[in-house]
C-alpha cells in the first residue's frame, strides 16, 4: 500500500496541486508542500480537477475563478462513473464480498429492504440471506456475534441503522470489539467494520441526530474513520473492510445523495490518512464529514475575501493523521478545527490537544475549534439550524485568526 | 444401581414448586415433535403459532409419571433404550474405563487447580478477582470433554476449569493467573480472561452476558461455512457456559431468539448454582426455572442435575448431537453448586449452611469415584495415581509460573491494534500520527 502511495504520488508532482491550481499554481511552486507526494496520494491526480469541478457544481460553487482550462485538458470522454455517495458504498461493500467469500452483512432491515439508506440494496438477493443477514432489534446481540464471527474466521460489517443505535451495542463495541486483541494476547483479531450514519439530520429530533463519534473515541483497539464523499466513501468502505482491524465507519445521513464521479478502476484508500481538500497558505482549517461542505462554502466567502485557507478533511477520527496536519500546521502556523461533535470531549477537543502537545512550537495564534452546542439535538429547524457550525462562523473564526 | 448418588434433591424449601427432579422432564423433543421445524431455506422462524404450549402441558402431565430411571435424562431412543436396561442390571454402565479414568482426572485437575488458586491468592501471588468453580467440576467435565478441539467454547470469569477441560495447559493458566508473560494471554487477560485460539476457547469475559453473542457468532460461524463457503463437513459446535444471574440479562433473551430463529449449532448451558453473590436466584427470578425459557423461543430447554457428570454428559451428548446434525441450540440447565464463596474475596456469609451441607454430599468427584467402585471400572490404586499425577502436574504449574519472567515494559502497547502496518506509515516510513505513545504494532504470541 505504501509503495502505492508513493507511485502515484511521484508520477505526478504537478498535479498534487492541481485541486484548485488555477489561481493558486505561482504559489505552488514555491510550497515545500508541493513536492511530498503524499498529498494527492489517492490516485485521483487526473481526475481531481473534474472531481471538484463537479462535486462543486452539485453542492457548493465553486471557491476558485474558473477551471476552464483543466476541464478540456482532461479529455472529451469523462472516465469514471457517476454515483451517489449511498451507491459508491455500496459498491465497495459488493466489490468486497465478491473479492473475499467471508465478507458479510448484519444488521436490521439490511437484506429484504436493502437498508433503510439503500446501502445494501440489492446484495441480499445476490449474495443470500446468509451473507447479508436481517437481524432481529438486539444491537447489542447482533454486535457481539458480529464480532464472535470476526474472531472465529468471518469478516462482518455489522450496520448500525442510526450511529445512535449502537449506543446499545456499546457494551460490545467497547469491551469486545475493542479490547479482546489485546486481552487476549493477540490471539484473536477483530476484522469487523461497525458503519452507520450519524449526525444531524433534518430534524429527525434529538436522539436520531447524535453526534457521538467521540464516545468511541476512547475506546482503546478500534480505530474510527469518517467518509464525507462518494470517492472516499468507496474508498474507506474497502480499506475497513480488508484491514484486521476492528473500525468504525461514520457516515452521515444527509450526505447520501452527493453525486460525484469516481473512477472506473479499483481503489482502496488509506485508512490513517487525512484529505487534502484545498492546499493554501494561510490558515489551516480541519474538518470531517459534513462540517467540509460548510466549510467550503465559508472557503468561497473568504477566497473573496482574499484569505488563502488551507483545507484538510482529517478523515481519520482515530488515530489523528499528525503527519498530514503537522506539515500543513508547519506551513500556516494557524489551526481552526470545524466540526459537528459537540464541544465538551469532542473529537476537535482531542485534536486540539494532539496538534498542542505535538505542534506548539510551530503554532502563532490559540487553536480555535468550532463545534456543535452541547445541547441535544432540537426539532426546530431554526435551533438546529443554530446548533451546529454554519458558514458565517467558520468566516469570522478565520478572520479572528488571520489578524 | 448406585441410585442413591445420583438422584437429585429438591430445591430450598421455601420453593413452593414441585420437586425438580430432572427425572420428569421430558427435555428434548422427540423426532416428531411438533414443534420441530422442517428444514427450509427460508432463514427464519416457520412455525405455526399455536395456543397451547406443548412442552409445558407435557412436563405437567409427566410430573405425575412414576419415576423412571434416576440416572439419565435424554429422550432420543437410543440412550432411552439403553437406560431402561441399565435400570435391572449393573452390567452395562454409562461409561467404560477409560472414559471414566478420563472424566475422574479432569474434574480432578479442576479440583486441585482451583485450591491451588486459593492458596496462591493468599500468599500474594495473584490479585483481583479470582472466581473458583469448586463444585461446579461436573458441568465442565461432561460437556467439554465430548468437544473436538474445533469446537468452541465460551464462558465466564468463571473459566479456569473450562479453560483447563478444553485443554489449555494448566501451566499456561497459571502463568496466566500470575501475570507473567507465559500465560495464555500473555499476562494481559488475568483470571477472567482467558482465551486460547489452539483450543478455541473464546473467553472469559467479566460482564455476565457478554460472552454469550460472542458464542452465538462462533456459531455462526460454523453455519456461514457450511452454507455459504460450502465446507460440508464443517458441524463446530459451540458451548456458551453462564450462570442463573445470566439468565435475566437481555443479551440472553436475545441470542436465545436468534439461535433458535437461524438454528445455530449453539447449545447454551446455564450453570445454575443458585447464588449471584449474594442474591439468590430465586430472589431475583421471577420464574426460577431458566430450562423453560428454551421452549419460550423454540428450542428445548433442558434440566439436569449438574452434580452428576453422568447425567450431564448424557445430555451434552444429546445437545450437542443436536446442534452438529444442525437441528438448532438447546438450552441445558445444570443445577449445581459453588462450595466456595464467588470469588476468594466474598465472605460467603450469606449461604445456609445446611444447603452447602447438602450439597457438599453431593459432591460430583465423590460421586463418580463411588459408582466407579461401584461398577469395577476402576481400582482405588488407579484413581489415587490420578489424584498423585494431578498434585504433581499443579505443582509443576506453579513452580512454572513463578519462574516465570514478568512482562516487560515493551509489552504494553503491543497487540493493541492487529494491523502489523501499526498506523499507516507515512512516506517517510514513520507512522502517521507521529506518536510512539500510542501503539506499537503486533507482536507474536
Amino acid at each position: 500500500m505504501a509503495a502505492m502511495l508513493h507511485t502515484i504520488g511521484v508520477a505526478s508532482p504537478v498535479a498534487s496541486g492541481g485541486v484548485f491550481p488555477d489561481h493558486q499554481s505561482n504559489k505552488f511552486a514555491v510550497s515545500s508542500l508541493h513536492s511530498l507526494p503524499v498529498i494527492r496520494s489517492e490516485a485521483r491526480s487526473n481526475l481531481s480537477s473534474l472531481h471538484e469541478s463537479y462535486r462543486a457544481g452539485k453542492l457548493i460553487a465553486k471557491a476558485v475563478a474558473t477551471k476552464g482550462e483543466n476541464a478540456a485538458a482532461s479529455g472529451a470522454s469523462k472516465p469514471g462513473h457517476e454515483l451517489l455517495l449511498f451507491e459508491a458504498l455500496r459498491e465497495g461493500l459488493e466489490e468486497e464480498m465478491e473479492r473475499d467469500p467471508r465478507v458479510c452483512v448484519m444488521g436490521e432491515d439490511v437484506g429484504h429492504y436493502g437498508g433503510s439508506y439503500k446501502v445494501t440494496k440489492g446484495l441480499a438477493p445476490k449474495f443470500g440471506d446468509l451473507r447479508v443477514l436481517d437481524t432481529p432489534i438486539a444491537e447489542n446481540s447482533f454486535t457481539g456475534m458480529g464480532i464472535g464471527a470476526a474472531m472465529t474466521g468471518l469478516r462482518p460489517v455489522i450496520e448500525g441503522m442510526n450511529m445512535g443505535f449502537l449506543l446499545l451495542a456499546f457494551n460490545q463495541i467497547s469491551d469486545n470489539c475493542g479490547m479482546l486483541h489485546y486481552t487476549s494476547g493477540g490471539q484473536f483479531t477483530i476484522p469487523a467494520v461497525i458503519r452507520g450514519p450519524g449526525g444531524v439530520g433534518r430534524q429527525l429530533g434529538a436522539e436520531h441526530s447524535q453526534r457521538l463519534e467521540s464516545y468511541f473515541q476512547s475506546i482503546p483497539g478500534i480505530q474510527l474513520v469518517a467518509c464525507s464523499t462518494p470517492y472516499n466513501a468507496k474508498g474507506l468502505m474497502k480499506a475497513a473492510i480488508r484491514s484486521e482491524n476492528p473500525v468504525v465507519l461514520f457516515e452521515h445521513v444527509l450526505l447520501y445523495n452527493l453525486k460525484e464521479r469516481i473512477p472506473d478502476e479499483e481503489y482502496v484508500l488509506n485508512l490513517e490518512e487525512a484529505e487534502m481538500v484545498r492546499p493554501g497558505e494561510h490558515v489551516t482549517i480541519l474538518t470531517y464529514s459534513r462540517m467540509r461542505y460548510h466549510v467550503m462554502q465559508a472557503v468561497k466567502t473568504l477566497v473573496n475575501k482574499g484569505y488563502d485557507p488551507e483545507v484538510i478533511d482529517i478523515r481519520s477520527l482515530k488515530p489523528f493523521d499528525l503527519y498530514t496536519i503537522g506539515n500543513s500546521v508547519k506551513k500556516t502556523h494557524r489551526v481552526l478545527i470545524v466540526e459537528e461533535c459537540m464541544r465538551t470531549g469532542g473529537i476537535g477537543a482531542s485534536l486540539t490537544a494532539a496538534i498542542n502537545e505535538n505542534f506548539h512550537d510551530y503554532l502563532d495564534a490559540q487553536i480555535i475549534c468550532l463545534s456543535s452546542q452541547d445541547v441535544p439535538t432540537p426539532y426546530a429547524g431554526t435551533l438546529e439550524e443554530w446548533t451546529l457550525v454554519q458558514p458565517p462562523q467558520i468566516v469570522a473564526a478565520v478572520e479572528q485568526l488571520c489578524q | 444401581m448406585a441410585a442413591t448418588a445420583f438422584s437429585a434433591s429438591k430445591f430450598t424449601q421455601s420453593f413452593s414448586l414441585n420437586s425438580t427432579r430432572s427425572v420428569d422432564r421430558p427435555p428434548l423433543f422427540p423426532a416428531s415433535h411438533p414443534l420441530k421445524t422442517t428444514p427450509s431455506s427460508f432463514l427464519g422462524s416457520t412455525r405455526k403459532l399455536s395456543l397451547s404450549s406443548p412442552s409445558s402441558s407435557t412436563s405437567r402431565r409427566r410430573r405425575r409419571r412414576p419415576s423412571r430411571s434416576p440416572a439419565v435424562v435424554a429422550v432420543s431412543e437410543v440412550v432411552k433404550e439403553k437406560k431402561s436396561k441399565s435400570n435391572v442390571s449393573l452390567s452395562n454402565p454409562l461409561i467404560t474405563n477409560e472414559e471414566g479414568l478420563e472424566l475422574y482426572e479432569d474434574m480432578v485437575l479442576g479440583r486441585s487447580f482451583e485450591d491451588m488458586c486459593a492458596q496462591m491468592y493468599y500468599r500474594g501471588k495473584m490479585f483481583g478477582f479470582v472466581h473458583l468453580y469448586n463444585g461446579q467440576e461436573a458441568v465442565s467435565t461432561g460437556f467439554i470433554k465430548l468437544l473436538k478441539q474445533e469446537d468452541c467454547v465460551v464462558s465466564t470469569y468463571r473459566d479456569h476449569v473450562h479453560a483447563l477441560s478444553k485443554g489449555v495447559p494448566a501451566r499456561a493458566v497459571m502463568s496466566e493467573l500470575f501475570g507473567k508473560t507465559t500465560g495464555c494471554c500473555r499476562g494481559q487477560g488475568g483470571s477472567m480472561h482467558m482465551f486460547s485460539k489452539e483450543h478455541n476457547l473464546l473467553g472469559g469475559f467479566a460482564f455476565i452476558g457478554e460472552g454469550i453473542p460472542v458464542a452465538t457468532g462462533a456459531a455462526f460461524t460454523s453455519k456461514y461455512r457450511r452454507e455459504v463457503l460450502k465446507e460440508a463437513d464443517c458441524d463446530h459446535v459451540t458451548l456458551a457456559f453462564f450462570g442463573d444471574g445470566t439468565c435475566n440479562n437481555g443479551q440472553f433473551f436475545e441470542c436465545l431468539n436468534m439461535a433458535a430463529l437461524w438454528k445455530l449449532p449453539i447449545v447454551f448451558v446455564v450453570e445454575n448454582n443458585l447464588w449471584a453473590i449474594g442474591m439468590s436466584h430465586l430472589r431475583a427470578t421471577s420464574d426460577p426455572e431458566i430450562w423453560k425459557k428454551g421452549p419460550a423461543f423454540g428450542m428445548p430447554g433442558v434440566h439436569v442435575d449438574g452434580m452428576d457428570v453422568l447425567k450431564v454428559r448424557e445430555v451434552a451428548k444429546e445437545a450437542i448431537g443436536r446442534a452438529r446434525r444442525g437441528e438448532g441450540p438447546t438450552l441445558v440447565e445444570c443445577e449445581t453448586y459453588r462450595f466456595r464463596g464467588h470469588s476468594l474475596a466474598d465472605p460467603d456469609e450469606l449461604r445456609d449452611p445446611a444447603e452447602k451441607a447438602r450439597y457438599a454430599s453431593r459432591d460430583p468427584i465423590s460421586a463418580l469415584k463411588k459408582y466407579m467402585f461401584e461398577n469395577n471400572l476402576a481400582s482405588e490404586a488407579e484413581l489415587k495415581a490420578i489424584d498423585k499425577k494431578i498434585d504433581e502436574l499443579v505443582e509443576d504449574a506453579v513452580e512454572f509460573a513463578d519462574e516465570s519472567p514478568l512482562p516487560a515494559r515493551s509489552q504494553l502497547l503491543e497487540n493493541v491494534f492487529a494491523d502489523p502496518r501499526g498506523f499507516g506509515i507515512g512516506p517517510d516510513g514513520r507512522y502517521r500520527c507521529e506518536d510512539p505513545k500510542f501503539t506499537e504494532g503486533t507482536a507474536q504470541v
